[in-house]
Order: C-alpha cells, then structure tokens, then sequence
C-alpha cells in the first residue's frame, strides 16, 4: 500500500502553494512514496526503550541574555525583497487564510 | 439584516453558558523571542529587523532567556505545573505577518499547565481553571492597500512591517467555564481583569489592551440545562475591558436567537466591533485548519532547572487580589473607597507614597485628587502624571512641618508635575515659603490693623468673627505665603482679645 495518497499530495500542495498539475501529482505522490517508504524503514529497529528523537544534538536549555543586538537598517532588510512601498514589504493580497496565534 | 434579540434574563433562563478565554501577552523583554532586535512600541516601519526575525536563510533562533523566565513565572502565579522539558513547535501556514511562512509556538508540549487563577466577582471568589500558558512569538504588522476602505477585502496589496514579528507573546488558555448563568459576561471580564492585574505585577508586561500588549479572544457556547455544552465560537478582535464583557453576552444572545429558531450554531471565529457591540462572522473555512505542527528543529527542548523554577517561585510577589485585601485593611478603607483608589491605577502609587513616610490619608488625598485631576485632563495614565510617590511624600513633608499650607502645596505640585524639580527646590525658587518670620509677619498685621481702624475696633470691642477681614489682608500682602491660623492668633493678640 502507498505511503502516501494523491489527495494528500494535492492538500500538501495546496498548503505549500505550489501549482502541481494532474501529471505532477502522479509523480509526485510516486517519489514521496519512495522516499516515505525508505524513512519508514527507520521505525523497523524503533523499540520501546528508544524514545522519539526530534533533535540530533544532546543539547537543552540553549538561552541567550535579553541584550540588544545592532539588526539591519531597513534598506538592507528591504534589499532582497521583490517590491517594496513606505519602507514596507510589499506582497499580493492574502484573502481567506487564518491568522497565527 | 435585523433580527429581534430576545431578553438577556430570558436567555439565561433557558440556556447556560459556557466560556473560555485566550489571552495574548507581549512581553516587556528588550529583545525579542529569537534575536537580539528591540521590541520598543512604535518606531519607523522594519527598522527593527535582522536575519532571524525576517527568517533568511542561514539564520538560526536562539530563545530569550528573560522570556523564559517570565513565562515561567506567569505560569507559577497562575498556580500552573512546570514542564520538565518541553519543545517549540512549527505552526505553518501561509500568511505573510510571518515572514518564514511559520511561527515558532508550542503544540502539545506548553511550558506551563494546569492551574487557576481565583477572581472576584460581586464579592464571591470565582476559580478559573487555566488549561496551559505557552511562549510563542508575535507576527508582523499587516496594512490593506489599494481597497477603498483599507480593510482586508478589496485590497489589493499588503504592506508589511516586521518590527513586531518575533516579539515574546505568551498565550494562556482558560479551561471551559461552565456554571457562571448569567454572570459568564462579568466572569470573563472580571478574570481578563485580574489576569492582566497579576501579569502587571510581575512586571513583564505593561499589559496595555489599547496598544496590544494585551489581546484577547473570548469563546462562548450555550446549553440547555442538562445537556451537553453546545457548539462554541471564538470571537476575536477584543480590545478593551468593557468589550470583553460586551462580545460576551452579545454571542450569548445572538446564540439564543439562533437556536430558539432551531438552528444550529457553526463553530466559527467570528469579530467583535467596538461600535455596535456586535458580533460578525470572520473568514469561513472551506477546509480544517491544517498547520502541520512539528518539532521546531532549530531551537533545542527547554528542560527548565527545578531550583532555577523554585527560585523563580520563591521571587513571586504578592498577588493583586490578596495585596488589594491587606491595603485596604492597613488604610482603612472602605469596599468603595478602595474601589476607587483601584480604578484610578493608584494602588502602588498610594504604596510607594505611604512607604516614604507619608499618611495613607494624605496620600490618596493627592493621587486621588489633584494629581488624578490632572492625568484625567491631559489624558495620561496615572503613573505617568509627571510626580513620583517621592516627590509627593517630600511636599506632604514640607506641608507637615506648616512650611506650605494646602494652597501653596497645590503651586509646589504643578510644578513638580511641569518638571521644575523637587518640592523644596520649587519652594525655595518659586518663593512659596509660608512666612514663618515673625518680624516680618508681624509688621504685616500691624500694617492690616493700621489700613482697616474700623474692623480693629471691632474685634477689640469683641467681635471676634470680624478678624477675618484682617486675616484676609495679611493673606493678600503676603501673597497666600502666611500660616492662616498663625496670622488670626497674631492679630487677636495685637487687639488684645481672645481667641
């Protein structure tokens, strides 16, 4: 069985907004299963004593101090931008989408 | 589109509510959650801005230690537990208030849970069940261009500044709140009420709802007595005290039309609008969110140090509501007065006054009065009047030693607030001094009973009452600089009558 349907490829698609045609989808949704296929593979030699691992580095707690540090003036910030209006990024409308937080 | 409203106390009647709330905190931190940029209020468009906060490539978030920390002790005075170890998340999603089309948050793992807060609410403790208060970071700031109205709809562009992007914001989440009838408005207010009480007092955040620092989102359901807990909406866009309490009961009754109908309430986000008081419904959604939360890779897991949080716990300060109780004993006040002192922001102010050395009496008489006048008339907050508690000790002091009386206080503490310094050195280069020199004082008097022969007879016959007038004179040379009493003694005793 696939590890991954057409229909997800397409919803994933959708969310990334990315323009897959019906062809794509068909390879898409072919490679990602190859590849979800061999990651799956991790989960064979998964035993319960092993704990999930979301970070490869042993490391916790890695805070820095609450000090101002000199960023970009806005000209170099708005540098690499595509458009640009009243020292602000200038993007497309974005309709009917949920705001974070 | 008008549809009849029925009453609210027919409302609360037949249904029950049940409420929720979730709060945005920015925090007062100097940088923000993942950089080293400052999170001053205002300032030029992404003038605030680096490689992290933009999200470019290459770069890499390293969390605000200070955020921690006061996440951490939100948490502890929320009564929370505090996670052992916990991760960041990715909230993806397509919007570009983020520059990294993701915000960094937490997902399953918040950094503090389960806890309460108790708030009082006509003078019976309510418990508010807090669900988790997790650390994520704010989003930029969005304007609508090329619409007539400006608003999202019809615009064509969007113009983005990224200063707040990556502020600290804490999120605390309310458990359900069954069981408040028909004070679930007064609840939800009460609770945002002292929530932002509690977080002022800890002191990492100004907590101001007209400037966002504080933002709340109310969720608001309807049952029917003994059945389960109807569909809930989430209204948004909460921006004040009153309107908490308002978007409360306007969902309520818009609720209650709605299914007295027979119909169904949609689990929606939905706006508050300050003008009306009403509800409208946001943006539907044509599919389930999907944010596809995971790991944030880039930040390590936080396993806060159990000493370091015991610390924290020890450091915590008295919490507002039993501070409130313990001053309002210790000043004598009533419920209202105390009410009143409360309203007015006034309570460290008093605190700080009466810890100088001053009587509460007194103090509250100038932060209440003259002082609250003023902040009132220029339209700032009390503490920003431009006069410390020390400085209103120090004229209280100068007003108990008889140097100023109540008027020539009054002229000390303008100028205090005008800035021309301490209340002594503005006696002292205003001239305001009460005349305390005798010599001075009485030629003063003698020069009153030399210009007014008939009213000195007067009182010398023994109608004291009519040393008023001389009172009055000596006042006027003197220029108000005199001790009112001391100058009636002097002059009763120049006539040689009695007191």
């Amino acid at each position: 069985m696939a590890a991954i349907s057409r229909e997800e490829v397409a919803h994933l698609a959708r969310l990334s907004r990315l323009a897959v045609t019906e062809e794509e989808l068909d390879t898409f949704a072919g490679q990602l299963d190859v590849i979800l296929q061999s990651v799956a593979q991790v989960g064979e030699v998964t035993a319960a004593d092993i704990p999930p691992t979301s970070h490869s580095v042993p490391l916790t707690n890695v805070l820095r101090e609450d000090v101002v540090v000199p960023g970009l003036t806005p000209q170099e910030a708005l540098s690499g931008a595509p458009d640009a209006e009243e020292q602000r990024f200038r993007v497309p409308r974005i309709l009917d989408e949920d705001v974070a937080s | 589109m008008t549809t009849t409203l029925p009453a609210y106390d027919e409302v609360v009647a037949r249904y029950e509510p049940v409420i929720g709330l979730e709060t945005h905190v920015e925090l007062g931190t100097n940088t923000k959650m993942w950089c080293g940029c400052p999170t001053d209020f205002g300032g030029e468009p992404n003038t605030r801005v680096c490689p992290v906060c933009l999200g470019l490539p290459g770069s890499l978030p390293v969390a605000n230690k200070a955020a921690i920390e006061a996440t951490i002790r939100i948490g502890l005075a929320l009564n929370c537990s505090i996670a052992e170890w916990c991760r960041f998340a990715r909230k993806n999603y397509f919007y570009p208030d983020m520059p990294k089309n993701f915000q960094i948050s937490q997902y399953d793992e918040p950094l503090c849970f389960d806890g309460y807060l108790d708030v009082e609410v006509n003078g019976e403790l309510v418990r508010i069940g807090i669900e988790r208060v997790h650390l994520e970071e704010d989003t930029g700031k969005t304007l609508h261009v090329g619409g007539a109205t400006g608003r999202i709809h019809g615009a064509t562009e969007s113009l983005v500044d990224y200063n707040r992007a990556g502020i600290p914001l804490v999120e605390i989440v309310t458990k359900p709140i069954p069981g408040t009838g028909a004070l679930a408005p007064e609840v939800a207010r009460a609770y945002v009420t002292e929530l932002r009480d509690v977080i002022r007092s800890l002191g990492v955040s100004d907590v101001r709802m007209e400037e966002g620092s504080l933002r709340c989102d109310v969720n608001t359901s309807l049952n029917k007595p003994g059945e389960e807990w109807g569909t809930r909406t989430e209204t948004k866009n909460v921006n004040s005290l009153r309107s908490v309490e308002r978007a409360v009961r306007s969902e309520m009754l818009r609720q209650a039309s709605v299914l007295d109908a027979g119909g169904k309430i949609t689990q929606e986000t939905r706006h508050f609008h300050e003008d009306t008081g009403d509800t409208t419904p946001g943006r539907s959604k044509e599919t389930a969110t999907d944010y596809r939360y995971f790991p944030e890779p880039d930040l390590v897991p936080l396993a806060p140090d159990t000493a370091w949080v015991a610390e924290l716990k020890a450091a915590l300060p008295e919490l507002p509501r039993l501070r409130r109780k313990r001053i309002q004993q210790e000043w004598g006040l009533s419920d209202l007065d105390m009410q009143s002192v409360v309203n007015a922001g006034a309570v460290e102010l008093i605190e700080a006054t009466v810890a100088a050395g001053t009587t509460p009496a007194a103090a509250r008489k100038w932060w209440l009065g003259e002082l609250s006048r003023r902040a009132n008339e220029t339209g700032v907050e009390l503490a920003d009047v431009g006069a410390t508690p020390a400085q209103v000790a120090e004229l209280q002091g100068l007003v108990d030693a008889g140097k100023l009386n109540d008027k020539l206080a009054r002229a000390v503490l303008e100028g205090v607030v005008a800035g021309e310094g301490s209340p002594t050195e503005i006696m002292t280069n205003r001239g305001l001094e009460v005349v305390s020199d005798t010599g001075a004082l009485t030629a003063a008097v003698d020069d009153a009973i030399a210009a007014n022969p008939d009213v000195a007879d007067k009182v010398r016959s023994g109608k004291i009452a009519a040393a008023g007038a001389l009172v009055g004179a000596v006042m006027k040379t003197t220029r108000g600089q005199a001790d009112a009493k001391t100058v009636r003694e002097l002059i009763l005793e120049r006539l040689g009558a009695q007191g």
